[in-house]
């Protein structure tokens, strides 16, 4: 359940930026979480409805942007595309994949008034 | 899409992404019309439908509502900021005293407090050490690495899950670590979230015991990927099992091909001396470059290095 941390980490991020800019009410709030952050969306939608109760962003619509997993074959020398961590490289097979994105977890945008 | 009014698609990009359309194919959109003072991004324009045309630049380039004075921020922080900048401090405390930290993570029962009992007890003094426990509740585990010798601090997460760093680094005051020393820090039981956290130590190190399944790389990838070092735990039990520990392994490595494998039992001493070896090159590397790590390296969590 760190979808529960994540969603007071944000709603942290919030509040320090609505208390230093002056904002009344958080409309929207935009994510960026990477398909390999090993967090599930819907779980933190939950959670972030839960938190936000009775804060400067109650009710806030929450927009989650995915971000795709990426990685680094040594075998082929090529960056490729990994949507799971476990997954071999798509072009020769080989699990000498580094992970390089998709690991994002971003407060990237909010509609604020 | 427009924000202010759902208008159109595919005109706003947050960050090279356009939000998702709820709409279904087929559906009308439905129009809400714009206020007086409605401004829109450039290349962004209104049909007659809905009210006068209008053009202009939000206050963040991109959306702007006019009579409700609601505007776009942008913020680009990351969400675990807050616990990577703890992290900072403590991994900044250990470089300036020459202290090695290791991380342990595993599932519950794998055998992490019995290891590092074992392992205070093969040190005998020979190493400064100290043990930071984490549990959901009870002292239980700090009480058996005091009476195996080991200064140790509780850390009761209550329901919390993971160690994070601001607790972490609240500990290490209290524990007055020592110059050269090696800190362990058991961690709650738990596959999953420990894996986001970086509490500021050298390496994160997993355990896995011969008597969880071999597919277990598989299931918590997060954690096998953030792990420097894996101790496959219990091995004296393995002539007893059905356990393919060549198969656990290769799933270690498919998850994290640069990982490093040491089989142990801390029953019967198997592999306890290449453990032991492996701490202590840590320590004195750690001792070593009291000093020399650069601040950039400072900010990186170990499976950035």
């Amino acid at each position: 359940m760190h979808e529960m941390s994540i969603a007071e980490s944000v709603l942290q991020i919030i509040e320090d930026r609505a208390r230093a800019d002056g904002y009344a009410r958080v409309n929207a709030v935009w994510l960026e979480i990477g398909q390999l952050a090993g967090v599930e969306k819907e779980s933190l939608r939950f959670c972030f409805e839960v938190v936000t109760r009775d804060s400067v962003a109650r009710d806030a619509r929450l927009e989650i942007i995915e971000t795709a997993g990426k990685g680094w074959c040594m075998e082929c020398a090529r960056s490729v595309a990994v949507a799971a961590r476990y997954e071999p490289c798509p072009y020769c097979g080989s699990f000498l994949v580094r992970v390089t994105g998709g690991e994002e977890m971003r407060v990237k945008e909010l509609e604020v008034e | 899409m427009c924000m202010t009014c759902g208008c159109g698609k595919g005109n706003t990009l947050t960050g090279g992404h356009a939000p998702a359309q709820k709409r279904k194919p087929g559906q009308q959109m439905k129009y809400r019309a714009h206020r007086e003072g409605a401004v829109h991004a450039p290349g962004h324009e209104h049909s007659d439908s809905h009210g006068g045309m209008d053009f202009g630049v939000g206050p963040a380039g991109a959306h702007a509502p006019g009579l409700s004075q609601a505007r776009m921020v942008r913020i680009e922080r990351d969400i675990l900021a807050k616990n990577n900048d703890y992290a900072v401090e403590n991994r900044r405390y250990f470089s300036e005293h020459g202290i090695f930290a290791l991380n342990l993570v595993s599932s519950p029962g794998s055998g992490k407090t019995t290891l590092l009992v074992k392992t205070i007890a093969a040190l005998n003094g020979a190493q400064p050490l100290a043990v930071i426990e984490g549990d959901q509740q009870t002292d239980n585990d700090a009480a058996r690495i005091r009476a195996a010798g080991a200064p140790a601090l509780q850390i009761n997460t209550g329901k919390g899950c993971h160690l994070d760093a601001h607790m972490v680094g609240q500990a290490m005051q209290r524990l007055a670590l020592k110059e050269d020393s090696l800190l362990l820090i058991e961690n709650v039981g738990n596959l999953v979230c420990p894996s986001g956290f970086d509490l500021g130590e050298a390496h994160k190190v997993v355990m896995f015991s011969v008597t969880e399944g071999e597919d277990k790389p598989l299931k918590y990838p997060d954690m096998f990927s953030a792990a420097r070092l894996m101790l496959l735990s219990k091995c004296d039990l393995l002539p007893h099992l059905d356990f393919d520990a060549g198969l656990a392994e290769e799933n270690a490595r498919r998850v994290n091909p640069g990982i490093r494998v040491i089989r142990v039992s801390a029953s019967n001493g198997m592999g306890m001396e290449e453990w032991l070896e492996w701490i202590s090159s840590g320590c004195r590397n750690a001792a070593a470059a009291r000093y020399c790590i650069t601040e950039p390296e400072l900010q990186l969590a170990p499976t950035q290095l």
